[in-house]
């Protein structure tokens, strides 16, 4: 159990997939705008974090490992991913169109986003069981969330700050980014303190 | 042999499930688009003014598809497409094709730099609504219009300008989609039938000594108009001339009678 928390409680703040690993920067610059879009975006993430791990994993060990077949994860992962964000789209268009309009492309784009692929690989790579797997992958996705609903406040108070010319649009929010991802460094060591 | 082979069926494997899943789930969870509300879409302006009622363009074809058949939705509200759209549109649905009832925007007012004053110097950001929310503008008529073009901003015709410090619309540009009506932060822009050709150009509810002292051009209250029009169209209501439209014919009995020229016919139709 105590594991367990050890790796949620890293994956949500030390190792943070967006601000420490620098993972998924794309969807975390381009749906940030709002909070409303930015969680329903890591809700599809974290989701979709959540179905990948639990189907690769099995897939990892059951089918690849056993036939020396290891070199295949990349090409096998990235196809159940695709898999998961078709059906998240689909499922969307249906219930939620407002969250569908909203996200517009970066929806379509979770499939490429390196955080779902690096919590699927990083499962594989640090050795953990299924529990685990699945443990980490969820802190990973409210890591992704914590990331998003942060930095999309910080948006929302730039919007009415008097931004130098120079500095409006792109380059304020990656300074931006940039500070919010520096705050995180200060987790680190905190899961020793908290469990050791 | 195998071992190139294997790999091959796995990835082949993974795929094939994955498309069978897929096709389960868009079958399950598909969404129903109606045809003829794409068909509406395309064929109404696009500028989603808002003119009809309705959230947008894609919003009144949503009802449109919905109830325009059997008419409880008109097919003839969109003012800037006119006749043409309207036309369109009930060619798609089937029905018949009413007469878009094209109405215009009016500014009402005419307190020009020539006819009334500053109260204090404005050095602030060059917008009607940021100047409005500092003691109600800088003019010295509580009522009047700030100059700054706030509507000519959102016009998409471009037919509106700032003339000696008022806004002026061009009847001829203007195709009455009222983007411009909120825009004021003093709600001086009123729409009304293009076929209604004369328009109270002021709207100060302030009694008319205190217009007169603010503004040589501003609606006094004297009632002349009341007494002139023979079709009981115009009437002082609160300080201010106002014309029913559905009664006046644009005679211009009120126009001559106005003692400050604040009524104005416009030839334009």
């Amino acid at each position: 159990m105590k594991e367990m928390m050890i790796i949620l409680v890293s994956a949500i703040l030390v190792d943070n997939f967006v601000l420490s690993k620098f993972m998924g920067c794309c969807p975390f610059l381009g749906v940030s705008k709002k909070v409303g879009s930015a969680f329903g975006m890591s809700v599809a993430v974290t989701f979709v974090m959540l179905m990948a791990t639990a189907v690769t994993y099995p897939i990892y060990m059951l089918l690849l490992e056993p036939n020396g077949l290891q070199y295949m994860q990349t090409i096998v992962f990235i196809l159940v991913i695709a898999l998961f964000v078709q059906l998240v789209e689909i499922i969307l268009k249906r219930f939620v169109p407002s969250l569908y309009k909203a996200l517009g492309v970066y929806l379509a784009l979770i499939t490429t986003n390196c955080a779902v692929l690096g919590v699927t690989l990083l499962n594989i790579t640090n050795e953990y069981n299924f529990a685990q797997s699945m443990v980490n992958a969820l802190g990973a996705g409210l890591g992704f969330m914590l990331a998003m609903m942060l930095f999309s406040g910080v948006r929302q108070k730039l919007e009415t700050c008097n931004i130098p010319k120079a500095f409006q649009g792109v380059p304020v929010t990656l300074v931006a980014a940039s500070i919010v991802s520096m705050t995180f460094v200060g987790f680190g060591g905190i899961v020793e303190g908290m469990f050791g | 042999m195998w071992d190139i082979l294997l790999p091959i069926f796995i990835l082949c494997g993974i795929g094939l499930l994955a498309a069978i899943l897929l096709v389960v789930a868009s079958a399950l969870f598909s969404v129903k688009t109606d045809e003829t509300v794409a068909e509406l879409t395309e064929a109404l302006p696009g500028i989603n003014c808002g003119a009809c009622g309705y959230s947008g363009c894609s919003g009144y074809a949503q009802a449109l598809a919905k109830g325009g058949k059997d008419g409880t939705v008109k097919t003839n509200l969109c003012a800037p497409g006119g006749d043409p759209v309207a036309k369109k549109v009930s060619r798609i649905l089937g029905t018949e094709t009413f007469d878009v009832e094209e109405q215009v925007a009016v500014v009402c007012c005419n307190g020009n730099c020539d006819v009334t004053g500053k109260k204090f110097d404005y050095h602030g950001t060059p917008s009607c609504a940021a100047c409005h929310s500092l003691y109600a503008g800088d003019g010295d008529c509580a009522y009047s219009c700030l100059g700054f073009g706030d509507c000519a901003a959102v016009c998409p015709y471009h037919a509106i300008k700032i003339q000696n410090g008022v806004a002026v619309i061009d009847r001829s540009l203007c195709t009455g989609c009222g983007i411009c009506v909120p825009k004021c932060p003093k709600h001086l822009i009123i729409r009304h039938r293009l076929t209604g050709k004369v328009d109270v150009v002021c709207s100060s509810h302030a009694n008319g000594k205190e217009t007169r002292t603010a503004c040589k051009n501003g609606c006094i209250a004297c009632g002349k108009c009341e007494r002139t029009c023979p079709y009981d169209a115009i009437h002082v209501i609160d300080n201010l001339a106002q014309i029913d439209y559905s009664k006046c014919t644009s005679c211009g009995a009120c126009v001559e009678a106005c003692p400050v020229k604040c009524i104005h016919k416009n030839s334009v139709t």
